[in-house]
């Protein structure tokens, strides 16, 4: 499945739900304003990192890019709406709205 | 039902009143349930506070949907899960739930299927799609 | 693929129709069927041909009305559009109101059913 969570983890639980009904082999999409859980050494990275070990995690390059970020934790790919359409492609969708 | 039935989830994460989701989400699961779907419904995160007795909207001036919630099974939407640790975390038990209809054969009261995280994730890895709202 | 977009919020208050709308861009050029596109909640008001934004601001509407000019089926929910006063005669072209048995529809017969909301 792919997962996709469009708010920042610091103002709502979305992130955090869909880690916890994640199965292997899902992938999560960051956009919008979940992309924020993208960046670098912020206080809610460690979500993004653990679940790298087991999963795919992707961030949408319009919005990261929309939002100044320059740097995003280690093993996110950065992927724009070409790439979000072959997501959706290999994946059937929930979004974590 | 047929094999080629489509397998359609709802998921409902948001609490209810302080937005509309949950009460246009619902319209949207009734007419659904009169196609020829397999529909289920999820309630997780705020979205099991939609769920809890007793919802008194007259001061708000607000119709509500409690009443609506009372006859799902009747519309045939008898899948309806809440997610243990949402419910936990929130407060609320089984007896909190809102009863969704009634045994044909029993006469007991039906609730919603109170489900785990591992449970909602497989039974969401089979669905033709999910609707959240 | 056959694939479905669902709109929940309305336009330039929430990023949600721009979102879809660079999906739906994207999904087309990679060769994907749209089988419809469904506003829903607040998402009615993303096609009114009212809106009039600045000259160098997108116009969400157009945009939609547009894409419908393509053949892609974009409908309105009609109890959501009369809840909140969106009628024929406010629509753009190429837009239709209907019913949410036409989301039902979409979600039946598309492959994958993207949603774009708060």
């Amino acid at each position: 499945m792919l997962h996709t969570v469009n708010k920042s983890p610091f103002q709502n639980g979305a992130l955090e739900s869909c880690l916890r009904f994640i199965n292997e082999g899902d992938v999560i999409l960051l956009i919008e304003d979940g992309v924020f859980g993208a960046r670098t050494g912020t206080a809610k990275a460690a979500l993004i990192e653990n679940v790298l070990k087991t999963n795919k995690v992707y961030a949408l390059s319009a919005d990261v890019q929309a939002r100044g970020i320059t740097s995003v934790i280690d093993g996110i790919e950065v992927t724009d709406y070409a790439g979000f359409v072959d997501l959706v492609e290999q994946h059937s969708v929930h979004s974590w709205l | 039902m047929s094999d080629d039935v489509k397998k359609i989830m709802f998921t409902v994460r948001k609490g209810p009143h302080g937005t509309i989701y949950v009460y246009e989400g619902l319209e949207v699961k009734l007419i659904m349930a009169a196609y020829d779907a397999d529909i289920s419904v999820v309630f997780m995160d705020d979205g099991v506070y939609a769920l809890q007795q007793g919802q008194k909207t007259g001061d708000l001036g607000i119709k509500g949907f409690e009443a609506t919630y009372g006859v799902l099974v009747d519309y045939e939407i008898s899948k309806v899960y809440v997610d243990k640790k949402s419910m936990e975390d929130r407060g609320m038990t089984v007896e909190d739930l809102v009863v969704i209809g009634e045994d044909e054969d029993t006469e007991e009261d039906i609730r919603p299927t109170v489900v785990d995280a591992d449970q909602i994730a497989a039974m969401m890895a089979e669905q033709h799609n999910i609707l959240p709202f | 693929m056959k694939l479905a977009v669902l709109i929940y919020e309305g336009p330039y208050n929430h990023e949600a129709s721009d979102s879809a709308y660079n999906f739906v861009e994207a999904a087309l050029e990679k060769g994907h069927e749209i089988r419809g596109i469904f506003f829903y909640h607040d998402g009615v008001y993303n096609v009114t041909k009212l809106m009039d934004p600045p000259q160098d601001d997108r116009h969400i509407s157009k945009r939609w009305s547009e894409l419908g000019a393509k053949g892609i089926d974009i409908v309105v929910c009609i109890a959501a559009a009369k809840r909140r006063g969106i009628v024929d005669d406010v629509l753009v072209d190429n837009v239709r109101i209907s019913g949410l048995g036409q989301l039902t529809m979409m979600a039946i017969e598309a492959e994958r059913m993207v949603v774009f909301g708060d």
